[in-house]
């Protein structure tokens, strides 16, 4: 009994969620729509509460046996604290931007926002929260399937506009793929060391891998692989960014990328903990190749969501150079670069939210947003400061987070990665200042002329203010949750 | 010293380029008001620099917890070229006076920051601050060539900004590396770590790769000629008198004196690579029709006298190719300023547009012809005193490097006279040209400083050459054990006992009273 209260101390912000989420539910199931914007509300504020309770944690640092809850089903360390912050931050995002979006005529053929939105966004975000505290393949998978059958809903939203449905449908068929894929690798794993809880399952790898183990190693990181959308699995990410309604774009690019890549570096530490040589060519093969299609991909775009889209991949290439490095001071590079990624991720999808014309229409490719200097000059500066940050290109905060990654490389004596890394991510920044270009140096068409909402400057200015150098401020206390985040996963190791 | 002039000196035109961003036409004023007060903090900086006092000054240090710090402090070196910047950010700002008419507060804003950066990265003392300001000018130069730039400023923005930033990545890696090994990001103390021979090699490369897109050597130059025709009048002054000099600063910091061996090894890459550059771009200048990319030609030309000074190994060639950094920054600032005082009137820079203005615009040739001369280093200029050191600085090493980079002042003597003569010269065959009216007292006030100071330069270098000299004498200690074998040096013979004329002197030595 004490134990089971213990436990249940630790899941506080899950059972929150829960709790907030159902109620919701029975919300929307009885008022309807007219609920919707209340319920947002009520959805953002129930995620701000569950991410106070990781305050503390955050603060003083979590580790060992004590954060186990429910026998071994769930760690509640530093590590899931912190990617739990970043996952609550990126879901109240994507609830701030989504009313404004929704009751706008961008969605016109539909009701408005709609009251299960919130209510998704809740579900998806509790399966994250319970994925990324996963020490056992079984809640792995629960938390998995809870986030992304939210998502595959949430990506088919807008029911009467067929890119939203197509995009629903692709994510569904080829998840549910991956999801496959993932379950064979865990049962190949389970059968070959007889245990699904993550300290067995390395008890059993112990040694050298038998081909069966190395089978099911390798199926597990594809299935992850394929929810982190990482190249060769990435396929279906243009996709589903483009024809998802842009708030669940938002969110899609943000928290599930949080989530995906903890686990994946939860995974790869505390399960193949002892197998470093199996995985890390795997890992770093998968982040080389992600760096250059990702940039190399998004050169011929002109929708500038699905440009967003190869951006992501690109970004992608970075965090699991971090993990690839399999150092603590890759682990904490690789969420000092979660963190900032996702601030210049929620920036720069809201900066497209913003760009509407006078009747509040939506434009999302380059040809619209020709000019915007000289039409909306804030918007046109914050996504010049957004696009350079994801460039690199210093002094902005995104030089940061790919100036701790490569030094992890280097450290490691991984110079050639690091070389071949750095070189690709010139080709991105071809890309990055053609959306400079086309916003500065060509003729405005002048369509993006409409006005934006409160919530969307409010967010944008946020975002823009930690991009801009002012960032460096704070990296100092991100660095130190990112080292105590780092220390709680390589204790297992 | 207490008073933190030199972070001041990056907060004033800071606060500017902010309050420009803003401020609409009233910017031209705020970004005038800015660059002066900037330079008399930098005469201040100047007036209180101890020659012979402490190799590193107006220090400063706070330790950030960005896995850096924020470390300022300046030498003789960094001093001169901080100099150089600020004297020649109000003249761009007063050349974009009247002929930059759209958003002009963006445009100044961004000259402003470019301040900021170039201030920063000749007074950083911290590797990855050095590398923070050094690859952030990416952004409003990008800016600067796209937005005000010519017709073809896309291109030439792409160029510049691909180019520049493949280069600057690679130098990224080889600092990680230097840190890891070394400890510490710490300038000074890296300058006299000793990195082992071998990884020196890679380490010198990778520099190399961002230095040497920066000065820029052959082959690495064609960004330039696009980038300065493209880029409006301030914005080439500002790239051909600061920007490239950020190339010859890098290897004066950074590649000879922390990889002495390394640059020993490659001194006869260099220098190949500067005697193609001397000879061809110069041939290549001769034949442009375009003024701007002549000028652009001939600074590749003229850095190549500087990369050769720098590798010469000894005290003349470094002095010298510092002396012509600080010169070519004025000249070819000021001949871009030329063209741009023209191109201003009739909007062509085609050479043969124009003719005989000596006799329409007699002041304009007068300036013309003097900033000429000084490019072509007649003595008096002070591209005379920086040619002739430098060359005399690598004769004691190679003399057929000197004789093949001598051949460079000749061809910059043949294009540059050309290029007068086809403007100046002749008939006034465009009765457009003709037409113009003799420069404004707002160029009278651009002009009449950078030539003073050539001037000044030319006669008495001492008071540049002073700041300066402890530094180079202490670089040269660091570099002369690895210095390359000299061509030049005498081989001691075995001494004759008696003089060569002794015998026939003995033998007629009763004859000879």
């Amino acid at each position: 009994m004490l134990d089971f209260s213990s436990s249940f101390a630790l899941v506080i912000p899950e059972l929150i969620l829960t709790g907030a989420g159902l109620v919701l539910l029975l919300v929307a199931a009885w008022v309807g729509d007219k609920a919707a914007r209340a319920a947002t509300i009520v959805a953002a504020g129930t995620l701000f509460t569950a991410g106070l309770f990781t305050i503390p944690g955050l603060h003083f640092g979590t580790d060992g046996p004590d954060t186990y809850a429910f026998g071994t089903l769930l760690k509640i360390d530093s590590f899931a604290l912190f990617s739990k912050a970043l996952i609550y931050l990126a879901g109240i995002g994507a609830l701030m931007v989504a009313p404004a979006f929704f009751n706008g005529p961008a969605a016109a053929s539909e009701r408005g926002l709609r009251a299960e939105y919130p209510v998704l966004v809740l579900f998806a975000t509790l399966g994250m929260s319970i994925m990324v505290s996963a020490s056992d393949f079984m809640t792995l998978y629960m938390g998995l399937e809870l986030n992304s059958l939210a998502a595959y809903v949430l990506a088919a939203i807008l029911r009467k506009d067929t890119r939203s449905a197509e995009a629903g449908l692709k994510y569904f068929v080829l998840g549910a793929l991956a999801s496959g894929i993932l379950l064979y690798g865990i049962s190949l794993l389970y059968g070959f060391t007889g245990g699904t809880d993550f300290a067995s399952v390395r008890a059993g790898l112990e040694g050298e891998l038998s081909t069966g183990q190395l089978f099911g190693l390798t199926f597990v990181l594809a299935g992850l692989a394929f929810k982190i959308a990482a190249v060769p699995f990435h396929m279906w990410t243009p996709d589903v960014y483009e024809g998802a309604p842009t708030p669940v774009t938002l969110f899609f690019a943000t928290a599930p990328k949080v989530a995906a890549v903890a686990l994946t570096a939860r995974v790869v530490f505390e399960v193949f903990g002892g197998q470093v040589q199996a995985w890390q060519q795997i890992v770093m093969f998968t982040a080389l190749a992600s760096i250059v299609f990702g940039a190399l991909g998004a050169i011929g775009q002109d929708n500038l969501k699905r440009l967003l889209a190869y951006s992501s991949i690109n970004n992608v290439g970075f965090i699991l150079l971090g993990l690839a490095v399999a150092t603590p001071a890759g682990a904490s590079a690789m969420l000092i670069y979660l963190v900032i990624y996702v601030v210049m991720s929620l920036g720069s999808f809201t900066a497209l939210l913003m760009l509407r014309g006078a009747d509040g229409e939506l434009y999302e490719t380059f040809g619209d947003i020709a000019g915007l200097a000289v039409t909306r000059p804030a918007i046109a500066w914050a996504l010049l400061l957004f696009m350079f940050s994801l460039a690199g290109i210093p002094p902005l905060l995104g030089f940061y987070s790919k100036f701790v990654v490569f030094q992890a490389v280097v450290e490691a004596d991984l110079i050639v990665f690091a070389a071949i890394g750095i070189a690709a991510s010139v080709i991105g920044a071809f890309y990055y200042i053609k959306f400079v270009k086309v916003m500065f140096f060509d003729e405005p068409v002048g369509l993006a002329t409409g006005k934006s909402e409160t919530s969307h400057w409010v967010l944008l200015a946020i975002t823009a203010a930690i991009i801009s150098p002012l960032g460096y401020l704070m990296t100092g206390s991100i660095s130190d949750l990112a080292n105590k985040a780092a220390y709680a996963l390589f204790l297992a190791v | 010293m207490d008073f933190p002039i030199l972070t001041i000196m990056m907060l004033v035109p800071l606060a500017g380029a902010l309050a420009c961003l803003f401020a609409g036409s009233a910017s031209r004023v705020i970004a005038l008001g800015a660059t002066l007060v900037t330079f008399v903090l930098g005469i201040m900086l100047w007036a209180n620099y101890e020659i012979g006092g402490a190799q590193w000054q107006f220090q400063e240090k706070y330790e950030l917890v960005a896995g850096f710090s924020y470390a300022l402090g300046i030498d003789g070196i960094a001093l001169m070229l901080i100099m150089l910047s600020v004297f020649l950010m109000p003249i761009c700002i007063l050349a974009s006076w009247d002929s930059i008419k759209k958003r002009t507060g963006e445009y100044m804003a961004a000259f402003l920051f470019m301040e900021v950066l170039m201030i920063g990265t000749f007074a950083a003392q911290d590797l990855f601050l050095f590398y923070i300001f050094f690859e952030a000018g990416l952004i409003p130069m990008y800016l600067i060539i796209g937005v005000w730039g010519g017709d073809n400023r896309i291109y030439a923005s792409y160029k510049f900004f691909l180019y520049t930033l493949i280069g600057s990545v690679l130098m990224l890696i080889a600092m990680f590396w230097m840190v890891s090994e070394a400890g510490t990001s710490d300038i000074p103390t890296l300058m006299q770590y000793n990195f082992p021979g071998g990884a020196q090699t890679w380490l010198w490369l990778a520099f190399f790769a961002s230095f040497a897109v920066k000065v820029p050597m052959w082959p690495f130059h064609t960004w330039l000629p696009d980038a300065h025709v493209q880029a409006p009048t301030a914005g080439s002054v500002i790239l051909a008198g600061v920007l490239l000099k950020l190339g010859g600063y890098g290897f004066i910091r950074f590649s000879l004196p922390m990889f002495p061996d390394a640059s020993a090894d490659f001194a006869w890459f260099v220098f190949i690579l500067s005697m193609i550059a001397v000879i061809y771009t110069s041939l290549v200048a001769l034949v442009q029709a375009d003024m701007k990319k002549l000028i652009a030609y001939s600074s590749v030309a003229h850095m190549a006298i500087v990369t050769v000074g720098l590798f010469a190994f000894n005290v003349q060639g470094l002095e010298g190719a510092m002396i012509v950094m600080l010169s070519h920054g004025l000249v070819s600032g000021a001949l871009f300023l030329c063209v741009g005082v023209i191109y201003d009137r009739l909007h062509t820079r085609e050479i043969e547009r124009y003719g005989g203005l000596s006799i329409n615009m007699p002041y304009y040739a007068l300036f013309f012809l003097f900033f000429t001369m000084a490019s072509i280093g007649l003595p008096g200029t002070s591209g005379f005193v920086g040619e002739f050191l430098s060359l005399a600085g690598i004769y004691q090493t190679s003399s057929l490097v000197a004789l093949v980079s001598t051949t460079g002042i000749i061809l910059g003597a043949a294009y540059m006279l050309y290029l007068y003569r086809r403007v100046a010269f002749g008939d006034q065959k465009n009765a457009d040209a003709a037409a113009m009216k003799d420069i404004t007292a707002r160029e009278w006030i651009m002009m009449t400083p950078i030539a003073a100071v050539v001037l000044w330069m030319g006669v008495y270098p001492e008071s540049f050459l002073a700041p300066m000299r402890a530094d180079i004498a202490a670089l040269d200690a660091l570099l002369s054990a690895a210095a390359p074998a000299s061509d030049a040096a005498l081989t001691g013979g075995e001494p004759l006992s008696e003089a060569a004329n002794a015998i026939e002197f003995e033998g007629h030595e009763g004859e000879a009273h």
